[in-house]
């Protein structure tokens, strides 16, 4: 056991894995001698060698299309994109043939397959360096998308990732990279992918939400629950493809309330998609319409205007309160 | 200072056999009897199941697809020049190259009549299905070349298949650039058949030639008559051996012509003159190679009689295969989502199986 930020422990998962299976191999833009410019693939040119760690030419498009033959001719690639904002640019792969060819050959031919990179603002990064875009990959069927909040998950979701048959989209946030630390465990440990966690029990109010917004949202849980004796209850969702519905459903039908807290744009994003599973399957429990703690359908603004665009404890905190009084 | 050269690039050409059977023997791959009647009964049969298809398009039993007749030689022929335990990387105008694989033609029919089920192959070994995104199978080529090399692979390459209006594509591009910065065992043939759709190649780009695209990332090429299944031949067999022995990517131009329209859905005399076309048929690669055969004693009139009502039953075979099937599971997206299954995407399965229910006729029940 050892305390980690959430890079090391990434990269506790990758050396691992990479250790584990001889098939497991890292490639991306300075993912070797820089070592990522975050760091995560820190170490891993030295231990593996440049067959498996790759420094890749400057094309996402192609980094993610050549991670594809090679899930194809068996090996497992982990590829990384330098930032969110650079992934699009291999989104056609991903539509086209990373999500569709277990589908297209009825399970003959398959693409395990991860493709991680740090998403969302909060660091004062340069233009296409803070988006928060979750559903362009979460609507994609054959596409898993997962998103931890911390350290121990982040290295247990990811060798999960890793081990998974399909591809995953490990959306890492950045603003947790180094954020905290937490305890580690040495031996290697899994998460299923597709299940949420309930992360504080509570029975007034469910409070949704995943990656770096968890920490805010708990903030907030805390803050109201004190001024009002509250209890609410924090769900993170840990995968947004596919969704646990199931847990959602099951924590709202108890409290009778809910708030999903996302950074990405208000519009057609996921807590949308959540407020929808609710009205099928909870609505003659709910109390109160579905809030949501959102970013706005504004380009993502530079860092200068982050802190006020980027939802905050604040802004959460009034929404459980406003859901909690409603009436 | 004066100006110096600091490197010069030429792009050279390979034909074996002309349009009119002449042949260059001192460049004649060395091929059996066996070898030289397969290949021809590879393309015949190519021909005769393209025509077929195109048939059953125009009567509503399949739908839309994309003919090759006329390119036969530049698949089938590399195809002969493969091995087992090359990958086929294809786009979607491979008939001949896919057949030859072992890929059942039935496989081409389902597949071009709706149904997923033509992708999955009795035997897939290394052969990938049908591509439809124009360029994007130039990377997953590169990256089976990757795991081979990485595995220590010396006994195989990957052949990846695109046509002319591929080169256009940033996917080719960065294919290319990442197979020769990893000098990987990658063998891509272009086959420029003159036409993406509408668009001439002389609007597709302002190069003389598509084998110099290569010349930019300092990756060998060769144009080659793409009608000319011996010099098609000769040439992946060359490249493949240099491929396999660590020599890295090559470009091929396949020069050859889209006798039919780009699919189904176009008539191409809307933006192209039928001289051109005819001009091209003067070029058939059947017609030459046919005359290489007789010129060598190996197929004579009644030899081809026989071929043709061979071929033709193998075709009304498959079609029959093609047809008899019936048990195409409606759900069956469902089960290939993911390999693990997923409640919420087993209760989509149910809602769709009740609504099916609800339908009711044979047609919703069968999907």
């Amino acid at each position: 056991m050892a305390k980690l930020n959430m890079v090391q422990a990434i990269n506790l998962a990758l050396r691992q894995e990479m250790e584990r299976d001889g098939t497991v191999i890292v490639l991306g833009e300075d993912v070797g001698l820089d070592e990522g410019v975050f760091r995560v693939t820190a170490g891993l040119l030295a231990r593996f060698g440049a067959g498996r760690v790759i420094d890749t030419p400057l094309a996402e498009a192609g980094i993610v299309g050549a991670s594809i033959g090679m899930a194809l001719g068996g090996l497992r690639p982990v590829a990384e994109m330098q930032f969110d904002g650079f992934s699009y640019l291999a989104l056609p792969q991903l539509e086209g043939h990373a999500s569709r060819l277990r589908s297209r050959t009825q399970g003959q031919r398959t693409v395990p397959m991860v493709l991680r990179f740090p998403y969302g603002g909060g660091v004062r990064a340069l233009e296409h360096h803070s988006e928060a875009r979750e559903v362009l990959y979460a609507h994609l069927p054959g596409l898993k998308v997962v998103i931890p909040s911390g350290p121990r998950n982040a290295r247990a979701l990811l060798v999960a990732a890793i081990r998974d048959p399909d591809p995953v989209v490990f959306m890492e946030p950045k603003a947790l990279y180094r954020a905290f630390k937490e305890e580690v465990p040495d031996e290697s440990e899994a998460l299923p992918l597709g299940q949420a966690r309930v992360v504080r029990e509570g029975r007034d109010l469910s409070l949704v939400t995943w990656g770096a917004m968890l920490h805010r949202s708990l903030q907030a849980a805390e803050q109201v629950d004190a001024r009002r004796g509250t209890r609410t209850e924090v769900v993170d969702l840990q995968s947004l493809a596919p969704l646990d519905g199931e847990t959602l459903v099951r924590s709202v039908s108890r409290t009778g309330r809910a708030v999903v807290v996302q950074e990405s744009p208000l519009s057609y994003g996921p807590a949308a998609e959540i407020i929808a599973r609710l009205n099928d399957r909870a609505l003659d429990r709910l109390a109160a319409p579905v809030a949501r703690v959102s970013g706005f359908d504004v380009v993502t603004p530079y860092f200068g205007r982050e802190k006020a665009f980027i939802p905050d404890a604040a802004r959460v905190a009034r929404a459980i309160e406003s859901t909690l009084d409603y009436r | 200072m004066p100006l110096s050269e600091v490197a010069s690039f030429q792009v050279t050409r390979l034909e074996v056999l002309g349009p009119d059977g002449e042949l260059d023997r001192t460049l004649e791959p060395s091929l059996t009897k066996e070898q030289k009647l397969g290949l021809y009964r590879a393309m015949w049969l190519a021909r005769e199941a393209d025509q077929k298809a195109l048939k059953m398009q125009r009567q509503g039993r399949i739908g839309t697809f994309a003919p090759a007749t006329g390119q036969e030689a530049a698949s089938t022929a590399p195809a002969f020049a493969m091995g087992e335990r090359d990958w086929f990387v294809g786009a979607f105008r491979e008939l001949g190259g896919w057949l030859a694989r072992g890929m059942p033609l039935e496989n081409f029919l389902w597949f071009h009549g709706g149904r997923e089920e033509g992708s999955v192959f009795p035997a897939p070994g290394r052969t990938l299905p049908i591509n439809i995104i124009v360029g994007s199978q130039t990377l997953h080529a590169v990256g089976l070349a990757y795991a081979m090399k990485l595995r220590g692979e010396q006994d195989a390459a990957v052949v990846a298949f695109f046509g002319d209006g591929a080169t256009s594509q940033g996917d080719f591009h960065e294919a290319l650039n990442f197979a020769s910065v990893w000098q990987v065992p990658v063998v891509f043939i272009c086959q420029n058949n003159q036409w993406a759709i509408s668009l001439p190649v002389k609007a597709q780009t302002h190069a003389r030639t598509l084998a110099q695209k290569a010349i930019a990332y300092d990756m060998p090429a060769v144009q080659v008559d793409g009608n000319d299944a011996l010099a098609m031949f000769r040439a992946t067999q060359e490249v493949l051996a240099r491929a396999k022995s660590g020599g890295g990517p090559t470009l091929i131009e396949a020069v050859t012509y889209r006798l039919m329209m780009h699919t189904t859905s176009d008539d191409p005399t809307k933006y192209r003159s039928e001289e051109e076309a005819k001009a091209w048929w003067e070029r058939d690669p059947l017609k030459r190679f046919r005359l290489y055969l007789g010129a060598q004693g190996l197929l004579d009139e009644a030899g081809h009689a026989a071929l043709e009502a061979e071929v033709k039953a193998e075709v009304e075979a498959a079609v029959a295969r093609f047809e008899a099937r019936r048990d195409f599971k409606p759900d069956a997206p469902f089960d290939h989502v993911f390999g693990t299954p997923h409640p919420e995407l087993e209760a989509q399965r149910k809602a769709f199986l009740h609504e099916l229910s609800q339908a009711g006729g044979p047609e919703a029940q069968h999907g």
